[in-house]
């Protein structure tokens, strides 16, 4: 992008809700089940069925809102949105428009060394719609209605992100906070965490907006983050041209990086809201906002912070282990593991558990930022990480050698245990053991240990370095220095 | 109010109707009636829509508990679809977006 620009984006996540039913009937509310096996009167949309609200739904908005700090109306009002698609039985969809549950807010997103505040505009309860199936059929498309009434809530932020960095650190942040209040799963890959863009370019220092355009079809984090990346190019080099970007909407192809135009629809679209005049308003006890207030979870804010002392590490690191969920599942079954390993050994398991998180936080969030979460299994799991690193409690292994142990694991797929073996690395720290290679070095060495006891020092240096020959480099330096010299001190 | 022509044929685009001319006209004089008679509607002093809720309806509003229960089987389901493929809805294809 040209340094003149700056990208000024706006996210909308759709996300599915932890239910047990749908939004406005009583079909359980399920990814996975066959086709057409969820659905009642209601959700197909038949003529004279009744929508009444789930009270569910509304519960995990009001603790969304207060996780997210967001103005909760007492007072929220459901419209229609009227559209014509196959997946759309009723012919609109049930959403909040003018006065929706939720407004204002803040998620607070990591932008370079600092932190700033992405305010929220307006979050909304509206029910999703059902599946379109094209691949593989012929001149026809396939409908699947299960979708169709599972509750979602639409999360809307102010325009005030400015590079894809922020962006991806905005959902994280947003994904954690839905996980842990219990809002929704978060699964991306079963779309209950479903993410659009709105992206403009204006000059640096300008307070208007450029011509937006929407790019929808970002299933993974690292799609919306190349997604933005191209998108800010493309409109960038338009500009350049002197040309205008085109306000329309985009789709991601995650096959070739790139955004290509949907196609166009030619009038702009006219939903017609109006208030659903099947649901009442929907008017809610500030009791119940207390009671939710009183039972909410620890908030990522909090729990980074207690992390944070618990570890003696800094916020951002304890961050990434509060933003990255796998990572800090895998910390706590290895910290298990180790206290396994402090019992044998005798040694306190803070001393371990120091260990491992440093390591956790440098070797294993390289390579999991490098190749992702096949890092954390099979043979590194966290039994056998624990092992690595009460092998460098005990001494039995130099840290340096733990991380060449651990590269060469993940590199080859075997488990530092037997890499271990295999290179015959662990190292020897009994005294006697030492003890028995010096006392060898220096009878082999009668002249050099004279010269050094007549005051030339680097020879230390020199029978160091005989004795962790002998070793196979297998001593323990540390020991051995302190050894070495307690010998020709006699 | 007089609809014109050009109103009548928008809102039949939106609800994906087409009418032919005799309709069109039809259209245009039975909907400016019912404009008319919300208009007057309009004039009387009423709160506005969407935030007020009824005398009969006490709040809170009444919510159905979080409860799933079973479904239509899926013939039942289906058996009003125009065409149906295994479990599917078949529908006439939708266009593919993007390329």
């Amino acid at each position: 992008m040209s340094p003149s620009f700056e990208m000024v984006v706006g996210l909308e996540v759709h996300s599915q809700l932890l239910t047990h039913a749908k939004l406005f009937c009583g079909c359980e509310n399920r990814f996975g089940a066959p086709p057409n096996t969820l659905t009642c009167p209601v959700c197909l949309g038949h003529p004279g069925v009744l929508p009444v609200l789930n009270e569910a739904a509304v519960r995990l908005g009001i603790r969304l809102g207060l996780s997210l700090g967001c103005t909760i109306h007492h007072r929220s009002v459901f419209d229609r949105k009227h559209y014509f698609y196959p997946d759309l039985p009723k012919g609109y969809q049930i959403s909040q428009f003018t006065y929706p549950l939720l407004t204002g807010g803040a998620i607070p997103v990591r932008s370079g060394p600092e932190v700033r505040d992405i305010r929220l505009h307006r979050i909304h309860m509206e029910e999703d719609a059902g599946k379109n199936l094209h691949a593989g059929i012929r001149d026809a498309s396939h409908v699947d209605l299960n979708r169709a009434g599972v509750p979602l809530l639409e999360i809307v932020s102010e325009p005030d992100i400015r590079t894809p960095e922020e962006a991806v650190d905005y959902l994280k942040k947003l994904r954690q906070i839905l996980r842990s209040t219990g809002v929704s799963d978060g699964n991306m890959e079963e779309g209950s965490f479903r993410c659009d863009a709105n992206v403009s370019l204006r000059p640096i220092g300008s307070s208007t907006f450029g011509t937006k355009v929407e790019i929808k079809n970002m299933n993974s984090f690292r799609f919306v983050h190349k997604a933005l990346v191209f998108e800010v190019e493309r409109q960038s080099e338009l500009l350049e041209r002197g040309e205008r970007v085109v306000s329309e909407t985009r789709l991601f192809d995650s096959h070739t990086g790139r955004t290509l135009p949907m196609r166009s629809k030619e009038e702009a679209l006219d939903y017609r809201y109006f208030p659903e005049p099947d649901i009442p308003p929907l008017v809610l006890d500030p009791e119940w906002i207390e009671k939710e207030k009183a039972s909410l979870p620890e908030l990522p804010q909090e729990r980074i912070l207690r992390i944070s002392r618990e570890f003696g590490i800094g916020e951002a690191e304890a961050e990434i282990l509060v933003v990255e969920e796998e990572l800090a599942r895998y910390l706590d079954e290895a910290r298990e593991a180790l206290r396994g390993h402090s019992e044998k050994g005798g040694w306190p398991l803070e001393k371990g558990v120091a260990r491992l998180v440093n390591f956790l936080l440098t070797e294993v969030l390289r390579e999991w930022n490098r190749k992702g979460v096949q890092v954390l299994g099979d043979s590194l799991s966290s039994a056998e990480i624990a092992h690595l690193l009460a092998l460098v409690t005990e001494e039995r292994l130099s840290l340096s050698q733990a991380k060449d142990v651990y590269a060469i694991a993940v590199e080859s797929g075997k488990s530092p245990r037997k890499v271990i073996e295999e290179r015959n690395l662990s190292q020897e720290s009994g005294e006697e053991t030492i003890g028995r290679w010096i006392v060898e070095v220096l009878a082999e060495n009668p002249s050099e240990v004279q010269s050094y006891r007549d005051g030339k020092d680097r020879l230390f240096g020199f029978l160091v370095g005989q004795v962790m020959k002998k070793s196979g480099g297998k001593a323990n330096p540390q020991k051995l220095n302190h050894l070495l010299k307690e010998a020709l001190g006699r | 109010m007089e609809l014109t022509r050009q109103q009548v044929l928008h809102v039949a685009r939106l609800a994906n109707l087409s009418l032919t001319e005799e309709e069109v006209e039809h259209f245009a004089g039975e909907l400016s009636r019912i404009l008319d008679y919300v208009e007057t509607l309009n004039r009387l002093p009423l709160p506005p829509p969407g935030l007020h809720v009824s005398e009969a309806a006490k709040p809170p509003t009444p919510l159905r508990e979080d409860v799933s229960r079973h479904s239509l089987p899926v013939e039942s389901a289906l058996s009003n679809a125009p065409d149906r493929s295994g479990g599917f809805f078949r529908v006439p294809r939708i266009l593919e977006e993007g390329r």
